[in-house]
């Protein structure tokens, strides 16, 4: 069975290596700022001793003020897992830099997330609805959205 | 849409995502109200006397090889299947072949929730079927979208795009329900009748005296 790593633990390691990056640190999971979101992944990704390089999963979370989208990220080799948070502000405009780059089964979840919460992935290759038809109103997953 | 050569596709991925959300707004707008069920037939006494044996060979026939499209959108296929499968084993009413194409079937089982975005697949299957064709709505979702109703994304009833002629209850309904609803289906075509009425016979009004 795969072993949650402590976030502490890998928290302080990362906010050594990217000051100011990390925002908060809770027992399962590390909020990242949006902006070094793709530098720390990748650096999760590729560093030995961490070697997350397997995304499970790509899925968000509106929290009225904000936007909380969250990544779970498994490493094969060590047998562990951590959860990657990062928030986005703003009801009209959120965006969220893009993991396609690191992890190709990410075009989908986050056009999915784009479909149904509206939040937009920069550098995504061709970030439009999945599931939803082009001209639906709104965003249906969003607290505040009424048919 | 017109078409530019110079592309190297026909259509670009825009126009064509809009031009899909176009179609569906337009089946969502024309599935506001549900189409009527085609129950001309119950009327007893339009049926032509004359042609009644005509009638009854062509009906037997075709109510003897209804051939289902393969259109199931979600989970009632599954009893489909096992009513299809050797246990209920549906071909005993003559109608084992699936018919991959929709130009050779003549009978679609809507068995299963369908979203607004495969509605005008769906429909199209339907418009491509030659007539004859018959519609079972198959389960809660068939009816009337079931659990599903009152989502955003799901058709409320395949009558909002297609007529249907009958209705089988269940979520999902047991092959044996599946397979009284393919017998009332053929009792339904057993009644239709093949040569279109003639114009009535208008008595010329005499005036009274």
């Amino acid at each position: 069975m795969t072993v949650a790593l402590s976030s502490r633990e890998i928290a302080s390691q990362l906010s050594s290596k990217f000051p100011g990056a990390i925002e908060a640190a809770g027992n399962d999971s590390v909020l990242v700022k949006s902006d070094s979101l793709v530098q720390v992944a990748a650096y999760l990704k590729d560093t030995d001793g961490l070697k997350f390089a397997y995304l499970n999963y790509i899925t968000a979370v509106d929290y009225y003020s904000y936007f909380e989208v969250v990544y779970q990220l498994t490493s094969l080799e060590h047998n562990r897992s951590v959860i990657l948070k990062t928030r986005c502000y703003g009801r009209d405009n959120p965006s969220v830099p893009s993991v396609t780059s690191l992890w190709q089964g990410a075009d989908f979840q986050e056009r999915e997330i784009y479909d149904l919460f509206g939040i937009k992935f920069e550098g995504h290759p061709n970030l439009k609805r999945i599931f939803l038809w082009d001209g639906f109103p709104g965003y249906p997953l969003r607290k505040d959205w009424n048919q | 849409m017109e078409i530019d050569k110079d592309k190297p596709y026909i259509y670009s991925d825009v126009e064509l995502d809009s031009h899909e959300g176009r179609i569906i707004e337009d089946t969502k707008a024309a599935g506001i109200e549900s189409i009527p069920d085609p129950d001309g037939w119950l009327e007893e006494t339009r049926r032509n006397i004359l042609l009644t044996s005509v009638d009854a060979v062509i009906n037997w026939a075709r109510r003897s090889s209804l051939w289902p499209a393969i259109c199931f959108p979600a989970c009632c296929a599954f009893e489909f299947i096992a009513a299809e499968g050797p246990r209920f084993d549906l071909s005993r009413f003559g109608m084992e072949i699936l018919r991959a194409s929709p130009r050779q079937a003549d009978l679609m089982i809507t068995a299963g929730t369908l979203t607004w975005k495969m509605a005008p697949n769906v429909r199209r299957i339907y418009d491509q079927m030659p007539e004859p064709k018959w519609v079972i709505a198959m389960g809660a979702c068939g009816i009337s979208g079931g659990i599903f109703r009152s989502s955003y994304a799901v058709v409320p009833g395949y009558n909002k795009i297609v007529p249907v002629d009958v209705y089988v209850p269940g979520c999902p309904p047991r092959p044996e329900a599946l397979i009284y609803a393919v017998q009332m289906l053929q009792k339904k075509i057993a009644k239709e009748h093949v040569v279109p009425d003639l114009p009535k016979f208008k008595m010329p009004e005499i005036p009274r005296l």
